[in-house]
């Protein structure tokens, strides 16, 4: 236990950090004297440390299990009440949106599909149960659970998956059920909810061998809360014209506010980040070149394409300066109270976009529109996201009604690319741009 | 009259079509062929003929699947082209419907020919005019005699499957079941109809809907999709040549 203890640290404090700066001397001797070129702006300073960070996330992972205990989180969850008790979280859903940019994907769903999983079911729930069954992970190896962790409020998929993964590694699973939210929550849904935040300490308490101290909880709580609050800041700094960065970067460093929620390696990050990108702002770099358009992204991104999607739409001057998805982490989670952190918990994470009514979800686009200036939207249709991609077409038509705005509703899924035809989608991107005139 | 002007292509998943036209945009010479799979080729060797007609070298405008495929001074997509072409010909806003190959599109165009809004029926080409070709072809019934067999059919056999594939066995099963072809084939224009009418909804304003696209030299389907959206149909003059000639239009 104590050497475990002593690898797990020793991977986040010295092999990582070693490895990591050797990796990054190599990588400025391949890149020596190369401009960056294309329709993009430079790139960001901060993305170094962000692979450093998720980079080092995921090497201690690897030597977590029997050092310290370990939950398999759904990215919706209150993680906030684990981290006092010393858990390493893991976000199975995170380490499948890695696995789509790698286009790893087919692979693994195939090993489940092989044992009868629907290919209708959600590609990060066949990316998951994949690399449990082939163990080909592209971060060498996931610890174990102690713990699983499932929360329903961004869908009822993860009851499922998570009760798949209970079966097959015979660990506790926590279920925080939040119920449907139309207009604002009902006091007797919150009760609720928080009843079962109770609950899950008495779990999390019993698996990790720890009393949940109040104080610390406190603290975790927070530190979340300022997270969210910093991601929220990074965010706004895409108002201005240019915006400094892109929305496809915005999807790329939401990782430690999902992953590492309530830590202050995640804080600091923000804060750097932030800094960088209002001096971009100040400065008028933008995240492309020649930005003309500013467009909102809805649903979450199309992972394996994302690079040449963005690219296609930053070559006609278009960029998204707004993402409902990656708003998602800045706006529930700024609602959590150290004051009362089960019951501010229950009413932030019920809170999440999407456990919300579509009146709801169009105030929210609405307002991003206004906010970021859009003049244009693309809802992504993604065949493994329903909750997230039903009600799109009402969305569309009171999006271009109310807010006369050009709306594109796409077709694919966030990692598979077997679901997406490329040829007629980049036939429909580019007819919307040209429809901007 | 102007000489001639420009050239639009439009190479699309079925059939290749080409127009020459001059400075108002008026059309001097068309050409529609069955889609070579080796676009190149066919794209220059119909772009050369036209040259040769005009007696000197002019602006091309490229549209359809094969667009990128060809030398052309612009490349623009279907849905910009059908819209430019339709706005030529009817001289003002309003809702075009255009079944071709293998896409349906629905296009809101605006006061100035601009396209507002559009739908495109997504990766199933169910209730586009490779459907039809596909279906008649099982029924072997030709082309030009579908309307004249459609308004003969006392009554309406239903079909429920609008693919393609699917729709092939159903109709066999159907004709095995003693169903008469003229019944069959009524049903099958309005399961498409009634495809098209959905993906069109939101899209429809007050008055007559234009139509697009080699489907509309159906006449059955014409109908058809009049009666799912309630609204008359005109049917633009030339209809597979639409796109050519927005295309041919915005190199003007």
């Amino acid at each position: 236990m104590i050497l475990r203890r002593l690898r797990y640290e020793a991977a986040g404090r010295v092999v990582g950090p070693v490895l990591l700066s050797l990796e990054a001397w190599q990588r400025a001797r391949r890149h020596r004297g190369r401009t960056p070129r294309g329709p993009f702006g430079p790139p960001l300073e901060s993305v170094r440390k962000l692979r450093e960070l998720m980079t080092l996330h995921y090497l201690r992972g690897r030597y977590a299990d029997g050092a310290v205990p370990v939950a398999w989180v759904t990215s919706g969850f209150p993680v906030e009440i684990l981290r006092p008790l010393g858990f390493h979280a893991v976000y199975p859903e995170n380490h499948a949106a890695m696995c789509g940019v790698q286009r790893l994907v087919p692979g693994l769903s195939e090993a489940v599909e092989a044992e009868g999983y629907s290919r209708d079911l959600c590609s990060y729930a066949r990316t998951d149960l994949g690399s449990i069954a082939t163990g080909r992970t592209p971060v060498g190896r996931l610890p174990r659970p102690d713990l699983l962790a499932c929360c329903t409020n961004i869908c009822q998929t993860v009851l499922y998956w998570y009760r798949v993964l209970a079966d097959h590694f015979r660990v506790p699973l926590v279920l925080v059920d939040t119920p449907f939210v139309y207009g604002e929550a009902k006091p007797h849904h919150l009760r609720y909810v928080a009843d079962q935040l109770r609950e899950l300490v008495l779990v999390a308490e019993r698996v990790s061998g720890r009393r949940c101290d109040p104080e610390e909880l406190a603290q975790v709580t927070a530190r979340s809360r300022e997270g969210a609050l910093l991601w929220g800041e990074c965010l706004a700094a895409g108002r201005s014209r240019p915006s400094p960065w892109t929305g496809i970067d915005g999807f790329f460093h939401m990782a430690p506010i999902v992953a590492l929620r309530g830590t202050e390696e995640c804080n600091a990050y923000y804060r750097m980040l932030r800094d960088e990108l209002l001096e971009r702002a100040a400065k008028g770099v933008g995240g492309i070149r020649d930005e003309r358009h500013r467009l909102l992204w809805d649903n979450l991104p199309v992972w394996f394409a994302v690079r040449e999607m963005s690219r296609l739409f930053a070559e006609r001057g278009f960029n998204f300066v707004c993402t409902s998805y990656t708003n998602a982490w800045a706006e529930a989670g700024a609602n959590v109270d150290p004051g009362d952190p089960l019951g501010s918990a229950a009413r932030a994470y019920t809170h999440v976009i999407l456990n919300q009514d579509l009146r709801n979800r169009m105030s929210i686009l609405g307002r991003l529109v206004r906010d970021y200036q859009a003049d244009g939207a693309v809802l992504h249709s993604d065949r493994s996201c329903k909750p997230y991609s039903i009600g799109q077409v009402d969305l569309k038509e009171r999006l271009t009604r109310e807010l006369k705005v050009r709306v594109l509703l796409l077709e694919a899924d966030h990692s598979d690319p077997r679901a997406y035809a490329a040829e007629p989608g980049e036939n429909r991107i580019a007819a919307f741009m040209e429809s901007f005139g | 009259m102007t000489g001639p002007a420009a050239i639009g292509l439009d190479a699309g998943s079925t059939t290749c079509k080409a127009v020459l036209v001059d400075g108002e945009g008026r059309l001097l010479a068309r050409r529609i062929e069955l889609s070579d799979p080796r676009v190149e080729a066919q794209g220059e060797r119909i772009l050369a003929g036209l040259r040769e007609e005009a007696g000197r070298d002019l602006p091309v405008g490229a549209t359809g699947y094969g667009r990128k495929r060809v030398r052309a001074s612009r490349v623009l997509t279907e849905i910009t082209c059908h819209a430019r072409g339709a706005f030529a010909r009817s001289g003002r806003a309003g809702v075009l419907v255009d079944v071709g190959g293998q896409d349906t599109k629905v296009v809101r165009i605006g006061p100035s020919g601009e396209v507002v809004d559009f739908a495109m029926n997504d990766k199933c080409a169910a209730g586009s005019g490779r459907f039809l070709e596909v279906v008649l072809g099982r029924l072997r019934v030709p082309l030009d005699d579908v309307a004249r067999q459609v308004s003969s059919a006392d009554r309406s056999v239903a079909v429920s499957s609008t693919c393609t594939v699917f729709a092939e066995s159903e109709v066999i099963s159907l004709l095995a079941a003693g169903e008469p072809v003229e019944g069959i084939l009524r049903g099958l224009h309005q399961a498409l109809a009634s495809r098209v009418a959905a993906l069109a909804r939101g899209f429809l304003a007050d008055g007559e809907v234009l139509m697009s696209g080699g489907v509309a030299l159906n006449a059955a389907m014409v109908a058809a999709l009049g009666e799912a959206l309630g609204r008359t149909v005109r049917v633009l003059p030339e209809p597979q040549l639409v796109g050519a000639l927005g295309a041919a239009l915005s190199v003007l």
